[in-house]
């Protein structure tokens, strides 16, 4: 292995590739070992290498308006509400939340883009406004999940929104049961 | 002689064009390999069908591990020169400007980050660090650090990154956003890993026919 092949070598002198005498000489060298490492460094920076980049996800927030006549105003037909309980659950109800909850309802991470998708042909495009309540039970992944349900739907107008009392109640009311 | 004649075969191959397959490869390697950072702070980015890939220059980077506690990284060093000259001029933290320009991220409380920066930079563990205390809005550190970061960048362009982990409960995500709001950094972007948009949804049908603007 990587011995030069001086089969043909006569002269006891040796002589650099650069001299003009050397004819004798053969350039044909052993590249087995070559190879070898540069498998080996294939292999390695097969392993090593990190093919997907991270993305971003841009999130502009809308700057907090202090007085209640800034506030942008949603016409009621058209508002849905998520809320995102613990382990994945999620609930939603349109419009405004009714006095004896019956139109708070539960669903699923699985579910909830047909009731987004339903939503949104069912009311007119400018009416449209989805609020995401996280609860403080949810992950941060629900979250980015749910924001990302907003881009896979096309929804333009949507919003983050800190969840009321009564909606927490109501959430680990509907959980406890549920679990039954 | 008695010899048969059997010519007698080399059994060298020419070597030379399955190197050549190999070196182009390895350089097709080497070329396009990024390594992983090492990371102190372990966290799992949950996916979006987010196609950007994430700025890498002038990063404001905000972490939030799975037990919820946030660090702070900043890649320019210039910055956090101003930054920790800032900080003893104002808090007399009294602070070593060379380790805190060299430290990769900040995981303690203003109180303790002369001895989070004691500690030997491989030593520095997520898991170990008690994080940037802001549990609530009035002890909210994040939003003091934004103050000095945004002083510091001078209306210089900043990528503000907000990584989160998968189980990190929302409550901490919570307190980062209200400091980004308090500051008026209302653009930000949430690192996350790449993901197909779901066949049949309404984005998939835009992304379908290319006709079609994309969305920015």
């Amino acid at each position: 292995m990587a011995e030069m092949d001086t089969s043909s070598q006569g002269g006891g002198h040796k002589k650099g590739p650069g001299v003009k005498k050397s004819k004798k000489m053969s350039t044909r060298v052993d590249l087995t070992p070559m190879v070898d490492l540069g498998f080996l460094l294939i292999t390695f920076f097969i392993f090593t290498t990190t093919m997907s980049q991270p993305t971003a996800m841009k999130l502009y927030l809308p700057k907090d308006a202090d007085k209640p006549e800034e506030q942008n105003k949603a016409k009621e037909s058209g508002v849905l509400t998520l809320l995102l309980g613990k382990d994945n659950n999620v609930f939603y109800y349109e419009g405004t939340l009714a006095n004896d909850a019956s139109n708070f309802k539960s669903s699923n991470f699985k579910d909830i883009r047909d009731v987004i998708i339903r939503k949104k042909q069912a009311t007119p495009e400018k009416d449209l406004v989805l609020i995401i309540k996280p609860s403080n039970e949810c992950t941060y992944k629900n979250v980015v999940d749910m924001l990302d349900e907003m881009s896979i739907n096309l929804i333009k107008r949507y919003a983050l929104v800190d969840i009321a009392d009564v909606e927490n109640q109501l959430i680990v009311k509907t959980e406890a049961a549920g679990v039954k | 002689m008695a010899r048969p004649k059997i010519p007698r075969k080399s059994t060298n191959i020419d070597m030379t064009a399955m190197c050549d397959v190999a070196f182009l490869l390895l350089s097709f390697f080497i070329l396009t390999t990024k390594f992983k950072p090492e990371e102190a702070i372990t966290v799992t980015t949950p996916s979006s069908v987010a196609t950007k890939v994430a700025p890498d220059k002038d990063v404001v980077l905000i972490t939030i591990d799975k037990d919820g506690k946030v660090f702070l990284s900043l890649d320019n060093e210039q910055i956090k020169g101003t930054i920790a000259d800032e900080l003893n001029s104002t808090k007399n933290l009294g602070i070593d400007k060379k380790a805190f320009v060299k430290a990769s991220f900040i995981g303690a409380s203003f109180a303790q980050l002369n001895s989070f920066l004691a500690i030997p930079e491989d030593e520095r563990k997520g898991n170990k660090l008690p994080g940037i205390p802001c549990q609530d809005s009035s002890h909210n550190e994040i939003t003091e650090w934004l103050r000095i970061i945004k002083g510091s960048y001078m209306g210089l362009k900043k990528n503000i990154l907000l990584k989160g982990d998968n189980a990190s409960k929302y409550p901490s995500f919570k307190n980062v956003i209200d400091a980004l709001k308090k500051n008026d950094e209302l653009k930000f972007s949430l690192v996350t890993n790449p993901e197909a948009a779901p066949t049949g949804t309404d984005l998939w049908k835009q992304n379908q026919a290319p006709a079609d603007k994309k969305e920015e």
